[in-house]
Protein backbone atom coordinates (compact mmCIF):
# COMPACT_ATOMS: atom_id res chain seq x y z
CA UNK A 1 0.00 0.00 0.00
CA UNK A 2 2.83 2.40 0.93
CA UNK A 3 6.35 1.94 -0.44
CA UNK A 4 9.11 4.25 0.67
CA UNK A 5 12.45 4.11 -1.10
CA UNK A 6 15.58 6.21 -0.89
CA UNK A 7 13.71 8.90 1.06
CA UNK A 8 15.86 11.89 2.00
CA UNK A 9 14.62 14.93 3.87
CA UNK A 10 16.11 18.24 4.97
CA UNK A 11 15.22 21.04 7.36
CA UNK A 12 16.93 24.02 5.76
CA UNK A 13 20.58 23.00 5.86
CA UNK A 14 20.31 19.94 8.09
CA UNK A 15 19.99 16.62 6.29
CA UNK A 16 17.81 14.42 8.54
CA UNK A 17 16.63 11.40 6.52
CA UNK A 18 19.30 9.48 4.64
CA UNK A 19 17.62 7.05 2.28
CA UNK A 20 14.75 5.60 4.32
CA UNK A 21 13.34 2.40 2.83
CA UNK A 22 10.34 0.42 4.08
CA UNK A 23 6.87 -0.64 3.11
CA UNK A 24 3.44 -0.99 4.67
CA UNK A 25 1.02 -3.53 3.23
CA UNK A 26 -2.73 -3.16 3.23
CA UNK A 27 -4.31 -4.03 6.58
CA UNK A 28 -1.00 -4.12 8.44
CA UNK A 29 0.06 -2.24 11.53
CA UNK A 30 3.73 -1.36 11.15
CA UNK A 31 5.86 0.59 13.61
CA UNK A 32 8.89 2.77 13.30
CA UNK A 33 10.98 2.35 16.43
CA UNK A 34 13.99 4.46 17.27
CA UNK A 35 15.68 6.74 19.74
CA UNK A 36 14.94 10.41 20.19
CA UNK A 37 16.01 12.33 17.14
CA UNK A 38 16.34 9.25 14.91
CA UNK A 39 14.04 10.79 12.31
CA UNK A 40 10.73 8.97 12.95
CA UNK A 41 8.54 12.07 13.05
CA UNK A 42 10.43 13.53 10.11
CA UNK A 43 9.60 10.39 8.13
CA UNK A 44 5.88 10.86 8.73
CA UNK A 45 6.11 14.57 7.96
CA UNK A 46 8.04 13.79 4.77
CA UNK A 47 5.31 11.36 3.69
CA UNK A 48 2.73 14.13 4.22
CA UNK A 49 4.83 16.68 2.34
CA UNK A 50 5.40 18.76 5.47
CA UNK A 51 9.19 19.07 5.32
CA UNK A 52 10.92 21.91 3.45
CA UNK A 53 12.76 19.53 1.09
CA UNK A 54 12.59 15.82 0.28
CA UNK A 55 13.78 13.47 -2.47
CA UNK A 56 13.35 9.78 -3.26
CA UNK A 57 10.14 7.86 -3.75
CA UNK A 58 6.86 7.67 -1.83
CA UNK A 59 4.43 5.38 -3.60
CA UNK A 60 0.92 5.09 -2.23
CA UNK A 61 -1.42 2.63 -3.95
CA UNK A 62 0.91 2.77 -6.92
CA UNK A 63 0.91 6.58 -7.27
CA UNK A 64 4.13 8.55 -6.79
CA UNK A 65 3.68 11.30 -4.17
CA UNK A 66 7.22 12.66 -3.77
CA UNK A 67 6.41 15.86 -5.66
CA UNK A 68 2.80 16.21 -4.45
CA UNK A 69 1.50 18.98 -2.20
CA UNK A 70 0.28 18.10 1.31
CA UNK A 71 -3.38 18.55 0.34
CA UNK A 72 -2.99 16.19 -2.61
CA UNK A 73 -1.40 13.64 -0.30
CA UNK A 74 -4.22 14.02 2.24
CA UNK A 75 -6.79 13.68 -0.54
CA UNK A 76 -5.07 10.51 -1.77
CA UNK A 77 -6.27 8.88 1.45
CA UNK A 78 -3.56 9.23 4.07
CA UNK A 79 -4.66 10.46 7.52
CA UNK A 80 -2.10 12.15 9.73
CA UNK A 81 -2.01 12.41 13.52
CA UNK A 82 1.00 14.57 14.42
CA UNK A 83 3.23 14.17 17.45
CA UNK A 84 1.88 17.35 19.08
CA UNK A 85 -1.66 16.07 18.29
CA UNK A 86 -2.53 19.24 16.42
CA UNK A 87 -5.74 19.99 18.30
CA UNK A 88 -6.98 23.48 17.38
CA UNK A 89 -7.45 25.73 20.41
CA UNK A 90 -9.79 28.05 18.53
CA UNK A 91 -12.15 25.19 17.63
CA UNK A 92 -14.54 23.21 19.77
CA UNK A 93 -14.16 19.46 20.13
CA UNK A 94 -16.93 18.96 17.60
CA UNK A 95 -15.37 21.43 15.15
CA UNK A 96 -12.02 19.70 15.52
CA UNK A 97 -13.70 16.39 14.81
CA UNK A 98 -15.52 17.66 11.74
CA UNK A 99 -12.64 19.72 10.33
CA UNK A 100 -10.82 17.26 8.05
CA UNK A 101 -12.74 16.97 4.79
CA UNK A 102 -14.03 13.58 3.65
CA UNK A 103 -11.57 12.36 1.02
CA UNK A 104 -13.08 8.97 0.16
CA UNK A 105 -16.21 6.98 0.91
CA UNK A 106 -16.13 4.37 3.65
CA UNK A 107 -15.02 6.48 6.61
CA UNK A 108 -16.41 5.78 10.08
CA UNK A 109 -19.75 7.39 10.92
CA UNK A 110 -20.01 9.94 13.71
CA UNK A 111 -22.18 7.48 15.63
CA UNK A 112 -19.46 4.82 15.43
CA UNK A 113 -16.82 7.33 16.44
CA UNK A 114 -18.85 8.45 19.45
CA UNK A 115 -19.32 4.84 20.43
CA UNK A 116 -15.57 4.29 20.30
CA UNK A 117 -14.79 7.64 21.98
CA UNK A 118 -17.78 8.49 24.24
CA UNK A 119 -15.95 11.44 25.87
CA UNK A 120 -15.91 13.32 22.60
CA UNK A 121 -19.69 13.48 22.55
CA UNK A 122 -19.96 14.68 26.14
CA UNK A 123 -17.36 17.40 25.60
CA UNK A 124 -18.49 18.35 22.07
CA UNK A 125 -18.90 22.06 22.83
CA UNK A 126 -15.77 22.66 24.87
CA UNK A 127 -12.65 24.14 23.27
CA UNK A 128 -10.44 21.39 21.83
CA UNK A 129 -7.47 22.13 24.03
CA UNK A 130 -9.54 22.05 27.24
CA UNK A 131 -9.62 18.26 26.98
CA UNK A 132 -7.18 16.13 28.95
CA UNK A 133 -4.08 14.90 27.15
CA UNK A 134 -5.59 11.47 26.60
CA UNK A 135 -8.85 12.89 25.28
CA UNK A 136 -6.95 15.17 22.93
CA UNK A 137 -5.07 12.18 21.61
CA UNK A 138 -8.32 10.33 21.05
CA UNK A 139 -9.77 13.36 19.26
CA UNK A 140 -6.68 13.58 17.05
CA UNK A 141 -7.15 9.94 16.03
CA UNK A 142 -10.94 10.10 15.82
CA UNK A 143 -11.01 12.98 13.38
CA UNK A 144 -8.99 11.10 10.77
CA UNK A 145 -11.23 8.03 11.04
CA UNK A 146 -14.24 9.72 9.50
CA UNK A 147 -12.52 11.05 6.38
CA UNK A 148 -12.31 7.78 4.49
CA UNK A 149 -8.49 7.76 4.65
CA UNK A 150 -7.42 4.13 4.87
CA UNK A 151 -3.77 4.59 5.83
CA UNK A 152 -3.24 6.31 9.19
CA UNK A 153 0.08 7.78 10.29
CA UNK A 154 0.13 7.99 14.09
CA UNK A 155 3.06 9.77 15.73
CA UNK A 156 3.65 8.58 19.31
CA UNK A 157 0.01 8.42 20.39
CA UNK A 158 1.02 7.33 23.90
CA UNK A 159 3.58 10.04 24.59
CA UNK A 160 3.16 11.58 28.03
CA UNK A 161 -0.01 9.68 28.93
CA UNK A 162 -0.84 7.67 32.06
CA UNK A 163 -0.68 3.86 31.80
CA UNK A 164 -4.48 3.43 31.95
CA UNK A 165 -4.92 5.82 29.04
CA UNK A 166 -2.12 4.15 27.11
CA UNK A 167 -4.00 0.89 27.49
CA UNK A 168 -7.22 2.48 26.23
CA UNK A 169 -5.45 3.89 23.21
CA UNK A 170 -3.97 0.46 22.55
CA UNK A 171 -7.48 -1.03 22.49
CA UNK A 172 -8.59 1.68 20.11
CA UNK A 173 -5.76 1.10 17.68
CA UNK A 174 -6.49 -2.63 17.76
CA UNK A 175 -10.12 -1.87 17.01
CA UNK A 176 -9.16 0.49 14.20
CA UNK A 177 -7.01 -2.23 12.67
CA UNK A 178 -9.83 -4.74 13.02
CA UNK A 179 -12.03 -2.38 11.03
CA UNK A 180 -9.63 -2.60 8.10
CA UNK A 181 -7.47 0.50 8.53
CA UNK A 182 -3.76 0.28 7.79
CA UNK A 183 -1.59 1.90 10.45
CA UNK A 184 1.95 3.25 10.40
CA UNK A 185 2.77 3.84 14.04
CA UNK A 186 5.74 5.74 15.45
CA UNK A 187 6.52 4.58 18.96
CA UNK A 188 9.16 4.70 21.63
CA UNK A 189 6.99 2.59 23.90
CA UNK A 190 8.15 -0.72 22.65
CA UNK A 191 5.94 -2.83 24.94
CA UNK A 192 2.92 -0.93 23.67
CA UNK A 193 3.93 -1.37 20.04
CA UNK A 194 4.68 -5.08 20.53
CA UNK A 195 1.04 -5.90 21.21
CA UNK A 196 -0.28 -4.12 18.12
CA UNK A 197 2.14 -4.40 15.26
CA UNK A 198 2.75 -7.00 12.58
CA UNK A 199 6.24 -5.73 11.82
CA UNK A 200 8.70 -3.23 13.26
CA UNK A 201 11.32 -1.13 11.53
CA UNK A 202 14.23 0.09 13.55
CA UNK A 203 15.30 3.64 12.62
CA UNK A 204 18.74 5.06 13.39
CA UNK A 205 20.18 8.33 12.09
CA UNK A 206 17.56 8.74 9.40
CA UNK A 207 17.85 5.21 8.03
CA UNK A 208 16.04 1.92 8.50
CA UNK A 209 18.65 -0.41 9.98
CA UNK A 210 16.53 -3.47 10.71
CA UNK A 211 13.14 -5.09 10.19
CA UNK A 212 11.68 -7.31 12.89
CA UNK A 213 8.54 -9.39 12.27
CA UNK A 214 6.25 -9.63 15.30
CA UNK A 215 7.03 -13.31 15.92
CA UNK A 216 10.77 -12.62 16.26
CA UNK A 217 10.27 -9.76 18.65
CA UNK A 218 10.38 -11.74 21.88
CA UNK A 219 13.64 -13.44 20.96
CA UNK A 220 15.27 -10.13 20.07
CA UNK A 221 13.80 -8.01 22.82
CA UNK A 222 17.01 -7.64 24.74
CA UNK A 223 19.20 -6.38 21.92
CA UNK A 224 16.38 -4.12 20.80
CA UNK A 225 16.02 -2.60 24.24
CA UNK A 226 19.67 -1.85 24.18
CA UNK A 227 19.58 -0.20 20.78
CA UNK A 228 16.53 1.86 21.73
CA UNK A 229 18.24 2.91 24.94
CA UNK A 230 15.37 1.80 27.13
CA UNK B 1 -34.69 72.91 25.00
CA UNK B 2 -33.93 69.56 26.58
CA UNK B 3 -30.47 69.51 28.13
CA UNK B 4 -28.51 66.33 28.86
CA UNK B 5 -25.28 66.46 30.84
CA UNK B 6 -25.11 70.19 30.25
CA UNK B 7 -25.50 70.00 26.47
CA UNK B 8 -28.55 70.50 24.24
CA UNK B 9 -30.07 67.11 23.44
CA UNK B 10 -30.13 67.53 19.61
CA UNK B 11 -26.43 68.38 19.60
CA UNK B 12 -25.61 65.42 21.79
CA UNK B 13 -27.70 62.96 19.79
CA UNK B 14 -26.48 64.40 16.51
CA UNK B 15 -22.87 63.86 17.46
CA UNK B 16 -23.66 60.49 18.91
CA UNK B 17 -25.19 59.49 15.56
CA UNK B 18 -22.12 60.74 13.70
CA UNK B 19 -19.99 58.76 16.11
CA UNK B 20 -22.00 55.60 15.50
CA UNK B 21 -21.77 56.09 11.74
CA UNK B 22 -18.02 56.55 11.89
CA UNK B 23 -17.95 53.55 14.20
CA UNK B 24 -19.84 51.54 11.58
CA UNK B 25 -17.06 52.13 9.09
CA UNK B 26 -14.35 51.49 11.66
CA UNK B 27 -16.02 48.19 12.49
CA UNK B 28 -16.50 47.03 8.89
CA UNK B 29 -12.99 47.97 7.86
CA UNK B 30 -11.22 46.64 10.93
CA UNK B 31 -13.18 43.40 10.54
CA UNK B 32 -11.68 42.87 7.07
CA UNK B 33 -8.24 43.81 8.34
CA UNK B 34 -8.53 41.40 11.26
CA UNK B 35 -9.61 38.52 9.01
CA UNK B 36 -6.80 39.17 6.56
CA UNK B 37 -4.21 39.57 9.28
CA UNK B 38 -5.37 36.40 11.02
CA UNK B 39 -5.00 34.17 8.00
CA UNK B 40 -2.36 35.86 5.84
CA UNK B 41 -0.34 37.55 8.56
CA UNK B 42 -0.33 40.58 6.29
CA UNK B 43 -1.12 44.04 7.62
CA UNK B 44 -3.11 45.25 4.63
CA UNK B 45 -2.30 48.92 4.26
CA UNK B 46 -4.19 48.96 0.97
CA UNK B 47 -7.47 48.37 2.81
CA UNK B 48 -8.42 52.05 2.88
CA UNK B 49 -7.56 52.46 -0.80
CA UNK B 50 -9.75 49.46 -1.67
CA UNK B 51 -12.56 51.03 0.35
CA UNK B 52 -12.08 54.13 -1.79
CA UNK B 53 -12.12 52.00 -4.95
CA UNK B 54 -15.43 50.51 -3.78
CA UNK B 55 -16.91 54.00 -3.52
CA UNK B 56 -15.57 55.01 -6.94
CA UNK B 57 -16.86 51.79 -8.54
CA UNK B 58 -20.30 52.57 -7.10
CA UNK B 59 -20.14 56.03 -8.61
CA UNK B 60 -18.70 54.71 -11.89
CA UNK B 61 -21.41 52.09 -12.26
CA UNK B 62 -24.01 54.85 -12.18
CA UNK B 63 -22.05 57.46 -14.09
CA UNK B 64 -20.84 55.27 -16.96
CA UNK B 65 -23.34 52.43 -17.07
CA UNK B 66 -26.45 53.80 -15.43
CA UNK B 67 -26.41 51.04 -12.84
CA UNK B 68 -27.90 52.26 -9.57
CA UNK B 69 -27.20 51.87 -5.87
CA UNK B 70 -28.86 48.54 -5.16
CA UNK B 71 -27.16 46.51 -7.90
CA UNK B 72 -23.92 48.31 -6.98
CA UNK B 73 -24.21 46.91 -3.47
CA UNK B 74 -23.56 43.50 -5.00
CA UNK B 75 -21.47 44.42 -8.03
CA UNK B 76 -18.97 46.77 -6.41
CA UNK B 77 -17.87 44.34 -3.65
CA UNK B 78 -17.60 41.54 -6.21
CA UNK B 79 -15.45 43.72 -8.48
CA UNK B 80 -13.26 44.94 -5.63
CA UNK B 81 -12.98 41.35 -4.35
CA UNK B 82 -11.94 40.11 -7.79
CA UNK B 83 -9.37 42.89 -8.00
CA UNK B 84 -8.11 41.86 -4.56
CA UNK B 85 -7.86 38.25 -5.72
CA UNK B 86 -5.72 39.43 -8.62
CA UNK B 87 -3.46 41.41 -6.26
CA UNK B 88 -3.10 38.40 -3.95
CA UNK B 89 -2.21 35.99 -6.74
CA UNK B 90 0.21 38.29 -8.52
CA UNK B 91 1.87 40.17 -5.66
CA UNK B 92 0.86 39.66 -2.06
CA UNK B 93 1.32 35.89 -1.90
CA UNK B 94 5.04 36.30 -2.44
CA UNK B 95 5.37 38.05 0.92
CA UNK B 96 3.94 35.24 3.11
CA UNK B 97 7.29 33.57 3.70
CA UNK B 98 9.04 36.88 4.39
CA UNK B 99 9.10 39.18 7.37
CA UNK B 100 5.75 40.83 8.08
CA UNK B 101 7.25 44.20 7.07
CA UNK B 102 7.39 43.19 3.41
CA UNK B 103 3.64 42.65 3.17
CA UNK B 104 3.08 45.93 4.96
CA UNK B 105 5.38 47.86 2.63
CA UNK B 106 3.93 46.21 -0.46
CA UNK B 107 0.35 47.02 0.47
CA UNK B 108 1.38 50.52 1.53
CA UNK B 109 2.86 50.98 -1.94
CA UNK B 110 -0.30 49.58 -3.54
CA UNK B 111 -2.37 52.09 -1.57
CA UNK B 112 -0.26 54.97 -2.85
CA UNK B 113 -0.47 53.72 -6.43
CA UNK B 114 -4.26 53.34 -6.28
CA UNK B 115 -4.71 56.71 -4.69
CA UNK B 116 -2.39 58.28 -7.27
CA UNK B 117 -4.22 56.69 -10.20
CA UNK B 118 -7.59 57.89 -8.98
CA UNK B 119 -6.27 61.39 -8.23
CA UNK B 120 -4.92 61.50 -11.76
CA UNK B 121 -8.23 60.46 -13.24
CA UNK B 122 -10.71 62.32 -11.05
CA UNK B 123 -8.74 65.00 -9.22
CA UNK B 124 -8.34 65.16 -5.47
CA UNK B 125 -11.70 66.77 -4.76
CA UNK B 126 -13.50 63.79 -6.20
CA UNK B 127 -17.10 63.30 -7.26
CA UNK B 128 -20.45 63.15 -5.55
CA UNK B 129 -23.06 60.44 -5.37
CA UNK B 130 -26.55 60.73 -3.95
CA UNK B 131 -28.46 58.23 -1.89
CA UNK B 132 -31.17 56.22 -3.64
CA UNK B 133 -34.66 57.76 -3.50
CA UNK B 134 -35.93 55.08 -1.18
CA UNK B 135 -33.41 56.18 1.46
CA UNK B 136 -33.58 59.94 1.08
CA UNK B 137 -35.33 62.30 3.49
CA UNK B 138 -35.34 62.42 7.27
CA UNK B 139 -37.26 60.76 10.05
CA UNK B 140 -38.47 62.63 13.10
CA UNK B 141 -37.59 60.48 16.09
CA UNK B 142 -39.01 62.97 18.58
CA UNK B 143 -35.69 63.76 20.25
CA UNK B 144 -33.86 64.33 16.95
CA UNK B 145 -34.13 64.24 13.16
CA UNK B 146 -32.54 61.16 11.61
CA UNK B 147 -31.51 61.30 7.95
CA UNK B 148 -32.89 58.00 6.61
CA UNK B 149 -29.72 57.08 4.78
CA UNK B 150 -27.65 57.43 7.94
CA UNK B 151 -29.99 55.16 9.82
CA UNK B 152 -29.74 52.70 6.94
CA UNK B 153 -25.93 52.72 7.05
CA UNK B 154 -25.88 51.95 10.76
CA UNK B 155 -28.40 49.14 10.37
CA UNK B 156 -26.59 47.71 7.35
CA UNK B 157 -23.24 47.85 9.15
CA UNK B 158 -24.63 46.04 12.17
CA UNK B 159 -26.16 43.34 9.97
CA UNK B 160 -22.92 42.95 8.00
CA UNK B 161 -20.80 42.73 11.14
CA UNK B 162 -23.08 40.20 12.82
CA UNK B 163 -23.25 38.12 9.64
CA UNK B 164 -19.47 38.05 9.28
CA UNK B 165 -19.04 37.24 12.96
CA UNK B 166 -21.55 34.41 12.63
CA UNK B 167 -19.86 32.91 9.58
CA UNK B 168 -16.46 32.97 11.23
CA UNK B 169 -17.38 31.88 14.73
CA UNK B 170 -20.32 29.54 14.15
CA UNK B 171 -20.05 27.78 10.78
CA UNK B 172 -17.87 25.01 9.42
CA UNK B 173 -16.39 27.42 6.90
CA UNK B 174 -15.43 29.65 9.82
CA UNK B 175 -13.93 26.67 11.64
CA UNK B 176 -11.80 26.00 8.57
CA UNK B 177 -10.59 29.60 8.58
CA UNK B 178 -9.83 29.56 12.30
CA UNK B 179 -7.97 26.27 11.96
CA UNK B 180 -6.00 27.57 8.97
CA UNK B 181 -5.04 30.61 11.02
CA UNK B 182 -3.70 28.38 13.79
CA UNK B 183 -1.92 25.62 11.87
CA UNK B 184 -2.14 25.94 8.09
CA UNK B 185 0.29 23.08 7.42
CA UNK B 186 -1.84 20.53 9.27
CA UNK B 187 -5.07 21.77 7.68
CA UNK B 188 -3.43 21.36 4.30
CA UNK B 189 -2.30 17.84 5.18
CA UNK B 190 -5.95 17.02 5.87
CA UNK B 191 -6.58 17.65 2.18
CA UNK B 192 -7.57 21.32 2.13
CA UNK B 193 -6.11 23.56 -0.55
CA UNK B 194 -4.97 26.17 1.96
CA UNK B 195 -3.38 28.56 -0.56
CA UNK B 196 -6.75 28.80 -2.27
CA UNK B 197 -8.52 29.37 1.07
CA UNK B 198 -6.04 32.16 1.79
CA UNK B 199 -6.55 33.82 -1.60
CA UNK B 200 -10.33 33.69 -1.28
CA UNK B 201 -10.16 35.02 2.27
CA UNK B 202 -8.15 37.98 1.10
CA UNK B 203 -10.70 38.56 -1.66
CA UNK B 204 -13.55 38.36 0.86
CA UNK B 205 -11.84 40.74 3.30
CA UNK B 206 -11.24 43.20 0.52
CA UNK B 207 -14.80 42.80 -0.80
CA UNK B 208 -15.92 43.83 2.67
CA UNK B 209 -13.89 47.03 2.26
CA UNK B 210 -15.56 47.49 -1.13
CA UNK B 211 -19.00 47.06 0.44
CA UNK B 212 -18.13 49.67 3.07
CA UNK B 213 -17.15 51.88 0.16
CA UNK B 214 -20.61 51.45 -1.38
CA UNK B 215 -22.24 52.46 1.90
CA UNK B 216 -19.90 55.44 2.17
CA UNK B 217 -20.43 56.79 -1.36
CA UNK B 218 -23.66 58.74 -0.67
CA UNK B 219 -22.43 59.80 2.76
CA UNK B 220 -19.02 61.31 2.17
CA UNK B 221 -17.55 62.95 -0.88
CA UNK B 222 -16.16 60.20 -3.12
CA UNK B 223 -12.51 61.20 -3.39
CA UNK B 224 -9.14 59.46 -3.70
CA UNK B 225 -8.10 60.35 -0.16
CA UNK B 226 -11.26 59.11 1.59
CA UNK B 227 -9.67 55.76 2.50
CA UNK B 228 -6.45 57.21 3.88
CA UNK B 229 -8.38 59.54 6.18
CA UNK B 230 -10.23 56.62 7.66
CA UNK B 231 -7.60 53.92 7.70
CA UNK B 232 -5.31 55.52 10.27
CA UNK B 233 -8.10 55.43 12.81
CA UNK B 234 -9.04 51.91 11.70
CA UNK B 235 -5.53 50.68 12.40
CA UNK B 236 -5.78 52.17 15.88
CA UNK B 237 -9.09 50.30 16.28
CA UNK B 238 -7.48 47.02 15.27
CA UNK B 239 -4.61 47.55 17.68
CA UNK B 240 -6.94 48.48 20.54
CA UNK B 241 -9.29 45.57 19.86
CA UNK B 242 -6.47 43.10 19.53
CA UNK B 243 -5.07 41.86 16.25
CA UNK B 244 -7.05 39.00 14.80
CA UNK B 245 -10.07 39.12 17.12
CA UNK B 246 -13.28 39.32 15.09
CA UNK B 247 -15.73 40.22 17.84
CA UNK B 248 -13.14 42.59 19.30
CA UNK B 249 -12.77 44.46 16.02
CA UNK B 250 -16.53 45.01 15.80
CA UNK B 251 -17.07 46.15 19.39
CA UNK B 252 -14.00 48.35 19.39
CA UNK B 253 -15.00 49.94 16.06
CA UNK B 254 -18.43 51.00 17.29
CA UNK B 255 -17.12 51.88 20.75
CA UNK B 256 -14.43 54.19 19.47
CA UNK B 257 -16.81 55.88 17.06
CA UNK B 258 -19.08 56.65 19.99
CA UNK B 259 -16.21 57.89 22.17
CA UNK B 260 -15.14 60.14 19.31
CA UNK B 261 -18.69 61.47 18.98
CA UNK B 262 -18.86 62.42 22.66
CA UNK B 263 -15.44 64.03 22.54
CA UNK B 264 -16.69 66.15 19.66
CA UNK B 265 -19.43 67.46 21.96
CA UNK B 266 -17.43 68.08 25.11
CA UNK B 267 -13.97 68.89 23.85
CA UNK B 268 -13.94 69.17 20.05
CA UNK B 269 -10.24 69.96 19.87
CA UNK B 270 -9.42 66.46 21.12
CA UNK B 271 -11.76 64.54 18.84
CA UNK B 272 -9.12 63.58 16.30
CA UNK B 273 -6.58 62.43 18.87
CA UNK B 274 -8.84 60.72 21.38
CA UNK B 275 -8.59 57.42 19.54
CA UNK B 276 -4.83 57.46 19.76
CA UNK B 277 -4.95 58.44 23.43
CA UNK B 278 -7.18 55.43 24.06
CA UNK B 279 -4.76 53.29 22.07
CA UNK B 280 -1.82 54.41 24.19
CA UNK B 281 -3.66 53.68 27.43
CA UNK B 282 -4.89 50.27 26.27
CA UNK B 283 -1.47 49.24 25.02
CA UNK B 284 0.10 50.19 28.34
CA UNK B 285 -2.45 48.14 30.27
CA UNK B 286 -2.97 45.27 27.82
CA UNK B 287 -0.29 44.97 25.15
CA UNK B 288 -2.30 42.33 23.25
CA UNK B 289 -5.30 44.65 22.97
CA UNK B 290 -8.66 44.52 24.70
CA UNK B 291 -9.83 41.28 23.09
CA UNK B 292 -6.51 39.90 21.84
CA UNK B 293 -5.18 36.55 22.89
CA UNK B 294 -1.79 37.10 24.51
CA UNK B 295 0.90 36.67 21.88
N1 LIG C 1 11.64 21.72 12.48
C1 LIG C 1 12.92 21.26 12.56
N2 LIG C 1 13.95 22.05 12.15
C2 LIG C 1 15.22 21.62 12.21
N3 LIG C 1 15.59 20.39 12.66
C3 LIG C 1 14.62 19.56 13.08
C4 LIG C 1 13.23 19.96 13.05
N4 LIG C 1 12.49 18.93 13.52
C5 LIG C 1 13.37 17.95 13.83
N5 LIG C 1 14.64 18.32 13.56
C6 LIG C 1 15.85 17.50 13.76
O1 LIG C 1 15.71 16.35 12.94
C7 LIG C 1 16.17 15.21 13.63
C8 LIG C 1 15.08 14.15 13.64
O2 LIG C 1 13.97 14.63 14.37
P1 LIG C 1 12.61 13.83 14.51
O3 LIG C 1 11.65 14.74 15.16
O4 LIG C 1 12.25 13.24 13.20
O5 LIG C 1 13.03 12.67 15.49
P2 LIG C 1 12.14 11.56 16.18
O6 LIG C 1 12.72 10.27 15.79
O7 LIG C 1 10.71 11.78 15.90
O8 LIG C 1 12.44 11.85 17.70
P3 LIG C 1 11.45 11.84 18.97
O9 LIG C 1 11.41 10.45 19.43
O10 LIG C 1 12.15 12.73 19.95
O11 LIG C 1 10.14 12.38 18.55
C9 LIG C 1 16.59 15.65 15.02
O12 LIG C 1 17.98 15.80 15.03
C10 LIG C 1 15.93 16.99 15.19
O13 LIG C 1 16.71 17.85 15.97
MG1 LIG D 1 9.12 12.37 16.97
Amino acid sequence: MLEIADLNAWYDESHVLHGMKFEVREGECVTLLGRNGAGKSTTLKAIMGLVPKRTGSIRFRGAELIAARPDTIGRAGIGFCPEDRGIFAGLTVEENLMLPPVVAPGGMSIADIHELFPNLRERAKSPGTKLSGGEQQMLAIARILRTGAKLLLLDEPTEGLAPVIVQQIGHMIAEIKRRGFTVLLVEQNFRFAAKLADRHYLVEHGQVVDMIPAHELAARAESLNQRLGI
Amino acid sequence: MLMILGKPAPLLFGQLLLGIINGSFYAMLSLGLAIIFGLLNVINFAHGALFMVGAFVTWGLLHYLGIGYWPAMVLAPVMVGAFGLGLERTLIRFTYKLDILYGLLLTFGLALVLQGLFTNAYGSSGVSYSAPDLLSGTLNLGFMYLPVYRGFVVAAAIIICVAVWFVIEKTSLGALLRASTENPALVQAFGVNVPRVIALTFAAGVALAGLAGVLAAPLYSVNPGMGTDLINTVFAVVVIGGMGSIGGAILTGFGLGIIQGFTEVYYPAASSVVVFAVMAVVLLARPAGLFGRAA
